[in-house]
């Protein structure tokens, strides 16, 4: 496969992921500042921007509803969604022959959607509605991907770019959450406590998962062990990082080059993630240990790119 | 059944008229040409609705094939099926024999001159043709000069575009020598119209043009390097932005070989490389689908992004094939056209099979005399340009664009050439549930790898607008199927 191909299948489905992630925690962010009694608005923002990772461009003043629509619709920062989704359908467009048309056009409707005046115009009384558009057209061109898409090599690629940024913004998400998680620790759950908890099981779809494996009992220690560790849901870190695991032997498996370095790289990540247990990591420092997952990440992100996409000339001409 | 009879064709052909030009289904006197009964027949029986009907369904199947082009501005990302006329074009055994002889006559000609003029140019030397003509062209290479090109082969992939006059003859309007386009539309309308007319298609008898692509690639294959026995063939394509893409990947898909643009590609030591996931590859057979300028910043444009820096040294060295070769607009310009029937008596000693159109060369001064004094009659055409652009027709324009034009060939001779107004050929299209005439013209596509080879078809071009005489689908042509008959 072409590695300017790889890449951009790799990119287009890391930006559809950064585009869900963000459309879901802005969409619980927004429904608990219904609840006035809990903390301040201004506060629920800050926490909003560090578990987005506090990315650069995005709009930290001015009303909520402001903000919320730069996080939306604003092209120009490389935060919002919109400029997640224009740039997911660039990349996707470069490699048109390599998708199927029922994912091109999946995606061409979701940015139609987005793109649409309206659904601006409406923002402020059917933020939901927006935000669900978002997140059901990307279910689609996921699924749609899983159903029409030939599963060699190209599909791996956009596996592991799906992955590798889920695992990224969760671990993102989780480092922004254990001050409050820690704190929540100490005190009688109050209603508003429990909201809290609850949003931050809500921003990676975990609620009803977590009640089927902890009960409705909310407590922060499991939380964080549910979306850490836990096998089998899909937006737990242990299992993004299963499956770029998965991915890169797969992409080797169909013709991709075979990488010590990359293979050492996951293997650390996930051998890190495997043979932890909460106890262990809540005995040290959980902010730490989670701060590492995404320096991981990046570090696989960069060895992918140097064996894949970038590599010198002069080091492929002498393997 | 004497055609012309039933009710049915009567409202189809309505007031078709018969005034002017070479009607390719209707003699003068308004009776159908024989080979044509068949496709008559089946129009006057078909009830009322029926051909709109099938129309549609032909609309969804290009649709659902992705036979479209993007269109861009307001409707962003939409795709549209490209214009065609549902009629088939249809041509006799006969008439293609003489297609096919004058074509193969004319390519192998055109080819030994560009051997010629890129080694030791005899022909100009011999005064056959004014060397300032070949040296003034923008399209002519000097890095070519002394550089062999395997198996001489200089224009493997060609498109000629043929005119039927009102005599019944065809003619050669123009040679497209450097990356013509179009035969994945003559490929897909086929499917689409073996689809819609399945009857028809069997009870006429039409020689198979499917095998175009697999006769590509083996052209490709037969120009590789030498002691590259399983060559690496790849398709460089400028990218999504470029109005043929759709082309570029049908092409690439239909023969199995990797669409590449020009980032994907590296050189290093002469040898070209793409970049893949499992390491460099090494490259054999560029089947190029980049303009000669673009292709190379180190020896063409060195502000062009679309090709691969090193690519003409590669090719220089012999470890890369490219084709069609470097230089060859040099023999499609349209002031050096006007001597191809010298170049066939000159290379082959044989008589052109197919004629050219009379042409008056502006920088030559009796013609250009000549032309000056009767714009009002005559095309004028500018000599680099293609698809349409750069050109005067002279009885449709206005008086001030007549005058530009005048000044512009005054200042600049060499950069045009004229032609009488052609009354070309008409062909009956559908439209609005009607047959209409509408003119046309046929491009076949013309392969040239251990020898010449060329599919029994082409791309016929219609000028869907009325009374329009062109059919570059730039300017809002379409197309139709092309049925050789056996």
């Amino acid at each position: 496969m072409l590695s300017r191909v790889a890449d951009s299948l790799y990119w287009m489905s890391r930006y559809l992921e950064r585009a869900e992630n963000t459309a879901r925690q802005l969409d619980v962010t927004l429904s608990l500042m219904l609840d006035t009694g809990g903390a301040s608005v201004e506060s629920r923002w800050q926490h909003l921007v560090a578990a987005l990772g506090k990315p650069a461009g995005l709009r930290v003043s001015g009303t909520s509803d402001e903000m919320a629509r730069a996080m939306v619709f604003d092209p120009l920062t490389p935060a919002s969604i919109t400029y997640c989704v224009n740039a997911a359908r660039e990349n996707a467009r470069q490699v048109r022959e390599e998708i199927s048309t029922e994912q091109w056009q999946r995606l061409n409707r979701l940015y139609h959607q987005i793109h649409d005046p309206e659904t601006e115009a409406g923002f402020e009384a059917s933020a939901s509605d927006t935000l669900t558009t978002v997140l059901d057209g990307i279910h689609l061109f996921q699924g749609v991907g899983g159903s029409t898409m030939i599963h060699g090599q190209g599909w791996q690629f956009i596996r592991l770019g799906r992955y590798l940024e889920r695992a990224y913004s969760t671990a993102t998400m989780l480092e922004a959450a254990v001050p409050d998680l820690a704190s929540a620790q100490d005190r009688e759950n109050s209603a508003y406590q429990y909201l809290d908890l609850v949003g931050l099981l809500r921003s990676c779809t975990a609620f009803e998962a977590y009640c089927q494996v902890y009960t409705a009992d909310i407590v922060p220690d499991q939380i964080l062990e549910f979306l850490l560790l836990n096998r089998d849901f899909p937006h737990s870190i242990r299992y993004a990082v299963d499956n770029i695991r998965y991915a890169i032997e797969s992409i080797q498996r169909h013709g991709g080059k075979r990488a010590p370095e990359l293979a050492a790289s996951v293997g650390k990540l996930h051998a890190m993630i495997e043979y932890s247990s909460i106890g262990e990591i809540l005995s040290g420092d959980a902010s730490t240990f989670l701060h590492s997952i995404r320096e991981q990440c990046l570090r696989i992100h960069e060895t992918i790119y140097r064996n894949y996409v970038q590599y010198s000339i002069q080091s492929a001409l002498t393997v | 059944m004497p055609a012309g009879s039933s009710v049915a064709f009567d409202s189809l052909f309505g007031d078709y008229p018969l005034d002017c030009a070479y009607d390719e289904m209707r003699t003068p006197s308004g009776s159908i040409r024989p080979h044509y009964r068949a496709l008559a027949e089946m129009l006057a029986s078909l009830p009322a609705g029926e051909l709109q009907r099938r129309k549609q369904s032909a609309d969804l199947s290009f649709l659902t094939q992705g036979i479209t082009f993007t269109v861009y501005g307001r409707d962003e990302g939409t795709e549209r099926i490209f214009p065609y006329d549902m009629l088939p074009r249809l041509i006799t055994a006969t008439e293609w024999d003489r297609i096919e002889r004058g074509l193969t006559q004319r390519i192998t000609a055109l080819n030994l001159f560009l051997r010629d003029i890129y080694s030791d140019a005899k022909i100009l030397a011999d005064k056959v043709i004014p060397s300032e003509l070949i040296y003034s062209c923008k399209h002519y290479r000097r890095q070519m000069r002394g550089l062999d090109v395997p198996r001489n082969v200089y224009i493997a992939v060609v498109g000629s575009d043929l005119l039927r006059l009102d005599n019944g003859e065809f003619v050669v309007l123009e040679d497209n020598l450097r990356v013509p386009s179009g035969v994945s539309y003559m490929l897909t309308n086929r499917r689409v119209m073996k689809r819609t007319f399945p009857q028809l298609f069997a009870s006429c008898g039409v020689k198979p043009i499917e095998q175009y692509p697999q006769l590509l690639l083996a052209t490709l294959r037969a120009l590789a390097p030498e002691g590259r026995p399983e060559p690496n063939i790849v398709l460089l394509t400028p990218g999504v932005y470029n109005s043929a893409y759709f082309e570029h990947t049908y092409l690439a898909r239909q023969m199995g070989i990797e669409l590449v643009e020009g980032r994907d590609l590296v050189t290093h030591d002469n040898i070209v490389y793409m970049r893949t996931t499992d390491g460099l590859k090494r490259v054999d057979v560029i089947y190029r689908r980049v303009d000669d300028d673009f292709c190379d910043p180190l020896i063409f444009r060195s502000d062009s992004a679309l090709g691969c820096a090193g690519l003409f040294n590669a090719y220089r060295a012999g470890n890369v094939t490219i084709t069609n070769a470097f230089g060859t607009g040099l023999a499609d310009d349209k002031a050096v056209y006007a001597y191809v029937p010298r170049m066939i008596r000159y290379y082959l000693n044989e008589d052109p099979i197919l004629p050219n159109v009379e042409t008056y060369i502006l920088g030559e001064d009796r013609d250009r005399e000549y032309a000056l004094a009767n714009l009002d009659k005559l095309v004028v055409k500018a000599v680099g340009e293609s698809g349409g652009y750069g050109m005067l027709i002279g009885p449709h324009a206005s008086q001030q664009k007549r005058a530009e034009f005048a000044a512009a060939i005054r200042a600049n001779p060499r950069n045009y050439i004229a032609q009488p107004t052609l009354d070309f050929s008409r062909a009956p299209c559908l439209l609005d549930g009607k047959l209409e005439p509408r003119h046309v013209d046929l491009r076949p596509y013309v392969l040239y790898g251990d020898k010449v080879q060329i599919v029994p078809g082409g791309l016929t071009r219609v000028a869907l607008e009325k009374g329009s005489l062109v059919v570059n689908s730039s300017q809002g042509g379409g197309s139709k199927d092309t049925w050789v008959l056996e």
